[in-house]
């Protein structure tokens, strides 16, 4: 493309079928205890 | 919806639904802009309202790139989520992980302690090995078919109870073979105590160790002083960086966290201080306290800390460069992998899934609400009483909060901090606003570093 670069070409929605295992880490365990960032969390399934 | 901004000459565009995200000129910008406004534009109509600054010609590619975008669902994608969250949070959970207050005393009098330095507003106490023994069993038990337990030995400061620390680690790899679980055990720590003895055990035993520290000696002696008054950083540095190069060697995690404060808008040389000093795993939170404390960030403060954040990312562009780079919390991203949808929605698992145990066996939603006896949830021994707070909390979620539905980072905070929320409005699906405004202001600079050092990949 000419006029846009894509840097992430994501899809959220797949998402949607294969996520929702619930073994992630809970927010407030890594290093903020005062405000809550999930965006940054690894997915637990990615770690194996 | 589209996300639209300019950072350090970006032009960038946040599909926010499918989180994919564009680097674009000012032509397709403008494109976008009027799709936002009106998205069943023809292309005629959309040549009539740019003819005047851009060539048709121009216009009509730059569209085609643009429509080929939305049919791929990566600009104007929509929120399919709401049902299938909704579900996921009213599904039955487990609780996966604690944070035991295994010290409500500290040795150090934190002008900003939310915890009313170490006591949280109630007595001094230490957790006994008795009341640690019952959390972890209570967190085995209810942790249904969940494997990995996340517990953090949180206070006051813990290391004033270290003993029981080691013996409770001790306890929970004895319960993990029996019961087919893994605890992932971390420690916050202001460093006073901290000796080779109690780092060895923290590089064998905790998969992530957060040392408190606030940046410039002035800046950190001014908020962490001693009991007596006196600072404490000369004191904790040289521990840090011999227990924080320890964890690097052993390919282990740590974070250096700091807290700013009105005090010290300009905390991008405290993250740099950091930096400097050896340290690259870092963090620093912006104070939450009542907005008539003297240290307190109000909303006049904004454009300066904005200003700071930007400072810090293009500082952090260069040191990569430069092959000196640290990581900072809060600008970590993950732009193609990272949580799924569920997680990103469904808020944090304060009150459900996490839990805060205080040192004699109370259970409370979080730490921060620890101490506020309408929030006490039941106890380790006996287990939740207060199922109708639980289903408070687990109705936390972006969708329960009118003001995320408009918002471009609610896929990144999810739904943001319940404890803020009650401390500013409370209710617990309010939004705490400040907080709200740095964090946009942090997924935007956390975009724009990616941008810049995907520039110095080579091309595919």
């Amino acid at each position: 493309m000419k006029h846009i670069k894509t840097l992430a070409s994501r899809s959220l929605q797949e998402s949607l079928k294969k996520g929702g295992c619930g073994e992630c880490q809970t927010s407030c365990q890594s290093a903020c205890k005062t405000s809550c960032t999930v965006g940054n969390q690894t997915c637990e399934k990615s770690r194996k | 919806m589209v996300h639209q901004y300019q950072n350090n000459g970006y032009q960038i565009a946040l599909d926010v639904d499918s989180g994919s995200v564009h680097l674009v000129d000012d032509l397709v910008s403008a494109i976008i802009s009027e799709l936002g406004r009106d998205l069943s534009l023809s292309d005629e109509e959309m040549v009539g309202k740019l003819s005047a600054r851009f060539e048709k010609e121009e216009i009509l590619e730059a569209l085609s790139e643009v429509r080929s975008l939305i049919s791929a669902r990566q600009l104007f994608s929509e929120d399919i989520y709401k049902n299938a969250v909704l579900d996921f949070k009213a599904r039955k959970t487990v609780v996966k992980a604690l944070c035991l207050h295994i010290a409500h005393d500290c040795n150090l009098a934190c002008r900003y302690c939310f915890a009313g330095e170490g006591e949280y507003h109630g007595r001094r106490a230490l957790m006994s090995f008795e009341v640690g023994k019952k959390a972890l069993d209570f967190l085995v038990r209810n942790s249904g078919n969940r494997k990995n337990l996340e517990v953090d030995f949180f206070g006051g400061e813990p290391l004033l109870n270290f003993q029981v620390v080691k013996d409770l680690v001790q306890y929970g790899r004895a319960l993990e073979k029996g019961h087919d679980k893994h605890f992932r055990f971390t420690i916050t720590t202001n460093g006073v105590l901290l000796n080779d003895e109690i780092m060895d055990f923290c590089n064998r035993e905790m998969d992530n160790v957060v040392l408190s520290l606030d940046g410039r000696k002035e800046v950190h002696d001014r908020m962490r002083p001693f009991p007596n008054g006196s600072g404490s950083y000369d004191l904790i540095v040289p521990k840090f960086q011999k227990f924080a190069s320890e964890r690097k060697a052993l390919g282990l995690q740590y974070y250096l966290r700091g807290t700013f404060t009105h005090y010290n808008l300009d905390f991008a040389k405290d993250v740099l201080s950091f930096a400097d000093l050896g340290f690259d795993q870092l963090s620093m939170e912006p104070v939450v306290a009542p907005k008539e404390a003297d240290y307190a960030i109000r909303e006049e403060d904004l454009p300066e800390i904005f200003e700071q954040y930007d400072l810090l990312a293009r500082e952090m562009i260069r040191r990569e460069k430069e092959g000196r780079g640290f990581t900072f919390f809060h600008f970590m991203i993950d732009l193609t992998g990272g949580p799924c949808v569920y997680k990103r929605l469904s808020g944090c698992g304060s009150g459900s899934e996490y839990l805060a145990v205080t040192p004699w066996g109370d259970l409370y939603p979080c730490h921060q609400f620890v101490g506020n006896e309408a929030f006490l949830l039941g106890d380790v021994e006996k287990g939740i009483r207060r199922t109708d707070l639980v289903d408070s909390f687990k109705a936390c979620n972006v969708y329960a909060r009118k003001e995320c539905r408009e918002c471009f980072a609610r896929y990144f905070c999810s739904g943001g901090c319940a404890a803020n929320s009650y401390n500013f409005h409370q209710r617990l699906t309010d939004v705490y606003e400040i907080g709200c405004e740095l964090e946009r202001k942090r997924v935007e600079c956390a975009i724009m570093l990616k941008a810049a050092l995907a520039e110095e990949e080579p091309e595919k």
